[in-house]
């Protein structure tokens, strides 16, 4: 039951990394734009989300309306700044995204303050006896179904609709689709906007979790990229497949090699040695996948 | 051609007269008291941070805006809870500022790190909070003062607790750094049952699914943590979400129990035990005072962090009184602060050989204040009386 519980928040993990990385690899894949400002708009989607509920009172409203506060906030952003990027090379992209997450988070300070309270709903703040002897707490169960939905609900966008073929065939090869009359700006100013999207999701249901603090999206943006490296860039699917991976890595890494660890270190070494070998583990996995295949697992281009 | 320069032979013997003439006319009585204090005032924690500084600045208020009779000059600043921030900003304090003492840091990891600067300038550091035991034994020094505690003792305090509870198996759980090796360490020396597990977090890590179904799978009795600030709050959420708030008693120090813990986290805290030093409700002279002119001034009930500052300005203030100001006189200073000739919230205070406090631990439960909210109560008796700390004998002052 220990194993399937961890399985549970390896998964949970992996499917809001997804979220992330999903709208990462479709800005690199689609635009050629390496947007390390990605993380921040996770970050503008949690605060909002801890304002909107702080304000009206519900949790669902809060999400809602981050969502949209934040799509919106990104088009405007690629619409201004991000626009004059997709030309250049992908040092200035660097740089320029860079600063634009200095920006932000000063930005952010200066409006919501340092960090914002979010609680789960009262609702959802307890267990939930999943079989006998499996318990699991409801609010982490929201937001795997939110995940897969949102999962699904991308793959049929991608997969089943006419701006989804657009984005798949800016991805395979954006000079190409251009040729063939495909209006590229609206194009690229609604792939940003999913991105925001999907990261304010993210934001947003993390909140509760992890604190609604400035900062907070820099450290998961890393593992966002080694998650669109290993599933290949562009590539939904990729992002699916190497984000459960990742999270599957981390999590179950984090306990599982503690508990091998203990076997013959004291707790303190095998405490701090699990979580450091898990996250070298996820890295090592990334050189292995790069090294086996190097465009990552379902490259979209070619 | 003039010689606009001064001849080598005559700078060097004018920058020493000036450097002599600055250092002679420092030398005399100060005519004002600084005190730099650093702590960590944003982010999940900071909570602590605020508290400390609100409690050591409504002290110097309520003293007019002295420390002793000299005007006191607070010069507050945000360790960001990194401690290469801290360890800037205690450099800049002692050698732009050049304040008489250095006081505030609130995690132990930070102020190690920062405390170079203060010990090797040989100026004061008032700890009103992190206490380690290294600086309680084999590291101790002549200008580190603890005015709030060991770091081992409310977890010292929990196990005997936990003893008297007859409880037999439980789960620890701390960050991994020298204050969390210092409480579960702490723990085990008192408590006699068994350890069911002991799991070493990363400082600073905020989501525990994974800690909480090695927990879940362990089946102990009870669960102890070592979870200062945000981490505690975040951890009692998830137990609760959990479902493992009902079969496992969920023992904490003060730390994570106190208000800055029992507002966000809410009806959850209702009827956990903790260990502290400090209660909201002890009746003393100094802490009636205390609890009334914190709540006029901060419009909210004050926590054992806060008690702590203001008591850490309290005793600056009985130690440049003492020595009726004349600061210079290193010996004479930290003699009075030695003495420690104040009255304390906490009731009874005095310091160890290794400058750290001998003083009462008292088990306090979480209860209705009567207005909607929930405050902490302590019972009469002390768990732990007159408790000093399993380090003194290494240190070397005497």
């Amino acid at each position: 039951m220990l194993i399937v519980e961890q399985a549970l928040n390896g998964l949970q993990f992996g499917l809001m990394l997804f979220l992330l990385a999903a709208g990462l690899t479709l800005v690199f894949g689609v635009m050629d734009m390496i947007n390390l400002a990605h993380g921040s708009l996770y970050m503008v989607g949690a605060f909002v989300a801890a304002w909107l509920v702080a304000l009206t009172g519900s949790f669902v409203l809060g999400i809602a309306g981050a969502v949209v506060l934040t799509a919106v906030f990104g088009m405007a952003l690629e619409v201004v700044l991000l626009r004059t990027l997709y030309a250049r090379d992908h040092l200035s992209q660097v740089l320029a995204t860079f600063a634009l997450i200095l920006i932000l988070n000063d930005g952010v300070k200066m409006i919501f303050g340092n960090d914002l309270p979010l609680s789960a709903p009262a609702a959802l703040a307890g267990p939930v006896e999943l079989l006998p002897g499996l318990v699991y707490p409801a609010y982490r169960l929201l937001i795997l179904a939110v995940g897969l939905v949102l999962a699904l609900l991308l793959w049929l966008l991608v997969q089943k609709t006419r701006m989804g073929a657009l984005v798949r065939a800016g991805a395979s090869n954006r000079t190409m689709a251009t040729a063939l009359g495909v209006d590229i700006t609206r194009l690229f100013t609604f792939v940003f906007g999913i991105g925001a999207a999907l990261c304010a999701v993210a934001g947003a249901l993390l909140g509760p979790l992890l604190a609604v603090q400035v900062g907070m999206g820099e450290n998961i943006l890393i593992l966002a990229f080694v998650v669109i490296v290993i599933g290949g860039i562009g590539s939904i699917r990729g992002a699916l497949v190497g984000a459960i991976l990742v999270g599957g890595i981390d999590t179950l890494g984090r306990t599982l090699l503690q508990h091998l660890f203990r076997e013959f270190l004291p707790p303190q070494w095998a405490s701090a040695a699990g979580p450091a070998v898990a996250s070298v583990a996820v890295y090592v996995f990334m050189a292995v996948v790069l090294a086996v295949k190097p465009q990552g697992l379902f490259p979209a281009r070619g | 051609m003039l010689h606009l320069r001064a001849p080598r032979t005559l700078v060097a013997p004018a920058l020493l007269l000036a450097a002599l003439a600055l250092g002679a006319a420092s030398a005399e009585a100060a005519d004002k008291v600084k005190v730099g204090f650093v702590s960590t005032l944003s982010g999940p924690s900071s909570a602590l941070g605020v508290d400390i500084r609100d409690g050591f600045l409504l002290a110097v208020k309520l003293n007019g805006g002295k420390l002793g009779n000299l005007p006191a000059d607070v010069l507050v600043s945000d360790d960001q809870f990194k401690p290469d921030v801290a360890k800037q900003l205690f450099e800049k304090n002692i050698k732009r500022d050049k304040v008489d003492f250095m006081t505030g840091v609130v995690f132990s990891n930070i102020m190690l790190a920062a405390l170079p600067e203060a010990l090797d300038a040989n100026t004061f550091y008032i700890s009103p909070n992190a206490a380690p035991s290294s600086i309680a034994g084999k590291d101790c020094n002549p200008l580190f003062f603890a005015v709030s505690w060991p770091n081992d003792a409310y977890h010292e305090a929990a196990g005997q607790y936990a003893n008297t509870r007859d409880l037999k198996s439980v789960y620890l759980v701390a960050p991994n750094y020298q204050a969390g090796k210092d409480s579960l360490a702490g723990f085990k020396r008192t408590f006699k049952g068994t350890v069911a597990g002991e799991n070493y977090t990363k400082l600073g890590q905020l989501d525990y699914a994974a800690e909480l179904a090695e927990i879940r799978a362990a089946k102990p009795q009870a669960v102890y943590i070592f979870l200062p600030g945000g981490m505690g709050i975040n951890f009692i959420k998830q137990y609760v979400g959990a479902g493992l708030g009902k079969d496992t008693t969920l023992l904490l120090p003060g730390f994570s129990a106190d208000q800055d813990v029992i507002n966000p986290v809410g009806a959850a805290m209702a009827g956990l035990f903790n260990t502290a030093h400090w209660s909201p409700d002890f009746t003393n002279a100094a802490n009636v005072k205390f609890m009334a002119e914190f709540q006029k001034e901060y419009k909210r009930v004050p926590t054992l962090y806060a008690s702590q500052g203001y008591d850490a300005a309290l005793l600056i203030d009985a130690a440049v009184r003492d020595t009726k100001g004349r600061l210079e006189d290193h010996e004479a200073v930290r003699k009075a602060l030695k003495a420690a000739r104040f009255d304390s919230v906490r009731g009874p205070f005095k310091f160890n050989t290794n400058q750290y406090p001998i003083q009462n631990y008292f088990v306090r439960t979480i209860g209705s204040d009567g207005k909607g909210g929930l405050v902490n109560k302590s019972f009469n008796e002390p768990i732990l009386k007159n408790h000093g700390d399993a380090y003194v004998q290494n240190c070397a002052m005497k």
